[in-house]
């Protein structure tokens, strides 16, 4: 039950990101193919403005040193290179590409009634899981 | 009011929201936005397996699993309240490419003539739905973030192995979209 109230606020975070995921087409299949073409700059625009939004957020979290509404000090973890984000990467692409959906996407899709979805995220899933298997022996 | 929200949104509009999650997940309690995480938590959760990157303690991270919870709700609510009854207008080229597939039905945010339950033991609905999550999911974790977590997140703290992933990213999504998919939708 603690655990439900304290993570209430991030469903509800959710819930607005998932409403301007769909509304903003960020979450449609054709959408993602346009961008991979080149043929619209609609999600070059949202990507694009939504990490100036989110460079400025942290640099005035960093500058003026804002606390969390608990009071605590906000950590930013910075993120260590290795060859995964060369070779994952391009899997994940080719993945982004043929579904049409990272993974946040998957969940708003079925969210809408596209129940069929639920495989391709069982599927996702499955993949997660099978890295986690192999991990030790891919290059990184 | 209600009929300019249920309009599709513009870029100006969704972006900045979408980047406003990052301050905002960080003041409610600390937490850095990413999505693909919930998905190996999931592993952790229910079929762990004795494989030492799936052994945490996943609940301490639960926050994730109720952040993508409530981005399906929102899909829901959204289709409920504020859906949009016109199909997606996309580039006309981008149209009649489609047409060549098969593809004609724009109604929705999946492409229904290939994504549909039936579709789903054909050699293209497996490629696409059941061997595309795989890729998304393997291919997430071995670069250790998705869109969210490296494109947005990463980037926002100005961090160049998020750069390189991002970068890597797109490469691989141009090569499929280009150069493998047209292949696969032709079968």
């Amino acid at each position: 039950m603690k655990t439900i109230m304290n993570n209430f606020k991030y469903l509800v975070v959710g819930v607005l990101f998932g409403v301007v995921f769909v509304k903003s087409e960020v979450i449609s299949w054709f959408r993602i193919q346009e961008m991979f073409r080149l043929q619209s700059f609609h999600m070059y625009g949202i990507i694009g403005s939504a990490v100036i939004v989110g460079m400025i957020s942290v640099w005035l979290i960093k500058k003026f040193n804002i606390k969390t509404i608990y009071g605590e000090k906000i950590e930013l973890h910075p993120k260590t290179f290795n060859k995964g984000q060369i070779y994952g990467s391009l899997i994940f692409g080719f993945g982004w590409a043929i579904t049409g959906a990272c993974p946040g996407p998957l969940f708003a899709q079925i969210g809408t009634g596209a129940t069929v979805i639920v495989v391709t995220l069982l599927s996702a899933i499955a993949g997660t899981w099978v890295y986690g298997l192999l991990r030790e022996r891919l290059p990184h | 009011m209600l009929e300019i929200l249920k309009q599709p949104w513009p870029w100006y509009i969704a972006g900045p929201l979408i980047g406003l999650t990052v301050p905002a997940l960080l003041i409610l309690g600390n937490k850095s936005f990413g999505i693909s995480s919930s998905l190996r938590h999931i592993c952790a959760a229910c079929l762990p397996a004795n494989i030492p990157f799936f052994k945490y303690d996943w609940k301490k991270e639960a926050w994730n699993l109720f952040f993508v919870l409530g981005i399906l709700l929102g899909g829901t609510i959204t289709m409920h309240f504020l859906s949009n009854p016109e199909p997606v207008v996309v580039n006309p080229k981008l149209v009649s490419e489609l047409a060549g597939y098969g593809i004609t039905n724009f109604n929705n945010l999946v492409p229904e003539d290939i994504m549909n339950w039936s579709a789903l033991l054909t050699v293209k609905g497996l490629l696409v739905m059941v061997l595309g999550g795989f890729l998304v999911g393997f291919g997430t974790r071995y670069a250790g973030g998705c869109t969210s977590g490296h494109a947005i997140m990463g980037l926002s703290n100005l961090q160049w192995p998020s750069l390189v992933a991002t970068i890597c990213f797109m490469i691989g999504g141009f090569l499929m979209a280009n150069l493998i998919l047209p292949q696969i939708l032709s079968l």
